[in-house]
């Protein structure tokens, strides 16, 4: 008994002095995002992302003279766990959040860092996220109108007199983005021949397949997320339909090419202008490749958001939430994705969209 | 017409695979009474069990379909039962004499268990295969839509019906399916005749488990793209598939999974895919308000 008590305080021992400095030194600063379930891989490019940009930070004597310490929260996407995961990183006590992911999980859970009083930096592109009115909450992607309306005018004038449904997949984000897409078709004077959603993590989609392929669609306008994607399109090429789809920033996942099994080549999808071609991302995007991690998605939004954080909390001389939310809404920042301002919703001053398609392994912009 | 005979093809395929999982939840109920809740997820093993052997089997280069497919299935058919054996040894045989929540209680936690499980060992990214069997036959063309056919609906719906044809004379006509009814009726005894009733409830667990097995691998090649977590809607589907044509009867749960199938398959062609789910269990109540057993179930007489 007495050998096994004295195996077991030691290490006990060094960890509560470890604990103890770190609790006194650190500033911690979280990431939140579906780190598993479906939309998995979008949460591993965030973690790859926030991981570089914090070893990155702390190797240049951290923000304040403090380091850097990463949380990682996991919502799977679900609305539900997503407010528990903030709860929990409320009491962390962490200085800065960068998530939620899925605008679904963004919404309800960013009332509750706003009651805290953390500042976050989120890539969720639902209009509403911005539009309730928080104050801590910055958006560093643009919003699914403006996505939609870039969307539809692409359609309305590459697929000019073709028919095209507009589908979504009922979640925050696929609806939003779908009812901008068809907003911004009618601006262009194009008009969606069919309306229709379907249920995410299913796997039989033939019967839309079908409903499409009666009604002569050649472009299928999509709101949702890449997995859904990939089985549409297999299953309408088991019934001899050629599709192009026209997404939103989500299909910029390369899980797409091999679940669409080689039909991903006629998928388009709007996204932020590549930030990989930044001359001042060169570098980071070098020791990216150099670590095995490919910066596309959302990886370089990651580090950028902890860039921000880093800058603002620079400029504020503190990381106390007043001083914090002052620097976040009044500075302009540098960061890998370009240069950042907020308005007064927390909206980026400068948003841009870009059409990619997909091509093999890679997306390449659509001019 | 066109399109009508599309969704009659997709819908049986769809009913097809619903119904080999529901054969499963039948045979279970029918012997021990009890739902099996975490047959979904077997079925999700399976079907994740199948990437992985056909992954393996085209490194080793073996690329004849029919071939890599029989083998996948073999293997698969092989660890699948282990895992339906493992689960009645660990979850259910125990709470055998115990109130009837508490197996239930039990499946249910064995079903998050093995979704955990897979989660945590083989990640959250769903697994793609590259198509195995692509192509086809285009039947005909009608009013400009032309009806297809793909080979792996003609694999589904064939196994389906051999299966069917195997399980139906496994159970009236042979030495284990007499046994197994015996259970069924009255495992005491059962027992006081000499028949080893633990085993033959292990073995209905195993061939259960071998059904979901070969599901799984058939909607692993026909949809090309599995992940951890299908195995709760096949499974909800599949039960209500078992409960709408009585649970408790083979033939009782293929024609309940071919209703839902098509009923899905109909009404997102024709009506909207948003609400084909409420279509589906709307059904469900209907047919359970008029014939409380189930299409084909018996009453279920009240033991003394």
């Amino acid at each position: 008994m007495k050998s096994m008590k004295q195996q077991f305080a030691m290490p006990a021992l060094c960890m509560a002095a470890l604990f103890a400095a770190q609790a006194h030194a650190d500033y911690s600063v979280a990431i939140a995002g579906p780190m598993t379930g479906e939309y998995a891989s979008a949460g591993e490019q965030i973690k790859r992302g926030a991981e570089m940009a914090i070893a990155d930070i702390n190797a240049k004597g951290g923000v304040l003279g403090q380091k850097l310490k990463l949380e990682i929260g996991d919502d799977a996407c679900d609305p539900k766990q997503a407010v528990s995961v903030a709860n929990a990183m409320v009491n962390k006590k962490i200085v800065f959040m960068h998530g939620h992911w899925c605008s679904s999980s963004t919404i309800p859970a960013s009332d509750i860092y706003n009651e805290a009083q953390i500042p976050m930096a989120t890539v969720s592109t639902n209009p509403k996220v911005t539009e309730r009115g928080l104050k801590n909450i910055f958006r560093i992607m643009g919003r699914d109108d403006q996505q939609g309306s870039v969307a539809g005018a692409f359609i309305a004038s590459k697929f000019a007199g073709k028919k095209v449904a507009v589908v979504d997949d009922k979640s925050a984000y696929g609806k939003g983005l779908a009812d901008e897409t068809a907003k911004g078709m009618q601006a262009k004077g194009a008009k969606p021949v069919l309306r229709e959603s379907i249920t995410a993590g299913e796997k039989d989609y033939s019967g839309l397949v079908s409903k499409l392929k009666a009604a002569g669609i050649e472009v299928l306008a999509y709101g949702g997320y890449h997995t859904e994607v990939a089985l549409i399109l297999r299953q309408a090429q088991q019934v001899g339909l050629k599709l192009s789809v026209v997404g939103g920033d989500t299909m910029s996942n390369n899980e797409l090419v091999t679940a669409a099994g080689g039909n991903a080549d006629s998928v388009f999808f709007t996204f932020a202008p590549d930030a990989r071609a930044n001359p001042e991302a060169a570098s980071v995007v070098k020791r990216f490749r150099d670590a095995k991690v490919e910066p596309d998605g959302y990886v370089l939004f990651a580090y950028a958001a902890m860039q921000l954080f880093q800058q603002a909390a620079t400029q504020a001389k503190s990381v106390k939430y007043a001083d914090l939310q002052k620097a976040l809404a009044g500075g302009t920042f540098n960061t890998v994705t370009g240069k950042m301002a907020f308005d007064a919703k927390g909206d980026l001053k400068a948003p841009g969209f870009v059409v990619y398609q997909w091509k093999g392994n890679k997306y390449d912009v659509v001019k | 017409m066109g399109q009508f005979i599309q969704q009659l093809i997709n819908g049986l395929t769809l009913g097809a695979v619903y119904g080999l999982i529901a054969l499963g939840y039948t045979m279970v109920y029918g012997i021990i009474g009890m739902i099996n809740f975490a047959h979904g997820d077997i079925y999700m093993v399976a079907a994740i069990i199948a990437v992985t052997v056909l992954t393996l089997l085209g490194a080793l280069g073996i690329s004849a379909v029919p071939l890599a497919i029989l083998i996948t299935l073999a293997v698969v058919i092989f660890f699948t039962a282990i895992y339906g054996w493992s689960v009645e040894r660990v979850a259910y045989r125990p709470l055998r004499k115990a109130s009837r929540l508490a197996p239930l209680i039990s499946a249910i936690g064995m079903s998050i268990f093995l979704q955990n499980m897979v989660q945590l060992t083989q990640g959250a990214r769903v697994k793609p295969i590259h198509a195995m069997m692509p192509g086809g036959f285009e039947l005909f063309t009608h009013d400009g839509f032309s009806v297809h056919l793909a080979y792996t609906q003609i694999m589904i719906i064939s196994v389906t019906i051999i299966l069917l044809a195997v399980f139906s004379y496994l159970i009236t006509r042979t030495s284990f399916g007499r046994q197994q009814r015996a259970c069924e009726q009255d495992q005491t005894m059962t027992a006081l005749l000499g028949i080893n009733v633990d085993r033959t409830i292990s073995y209905t667990f195993m061939l259960g488990a071998a059904l979901a097995a070969v599901a799984g691998v058939m909607v692993t090649v026909y949809y090309g793209v599995v992940d951890f977590s299908i195995g709760f809607v096949a499974g909800i589907k599949a039960f209500t598939a078992a409960v709408l044509g009585g649970i408790g009867s083979l033939p009782g749960a293929m024609l309940g999974g071919l209703i839902i199938g098509m009923i899905e398959s109909f009404w997102s062609a024709y009506l909207s895919p948003e609400y084909k789910d409420v279509a589906t269990f709307g059904i469900l109540i209907l047919v359970l308000m008029f014939r409380p057993s189930g299409l084909l179930g018996r009453p279920e007489v009240e033991k003394v």
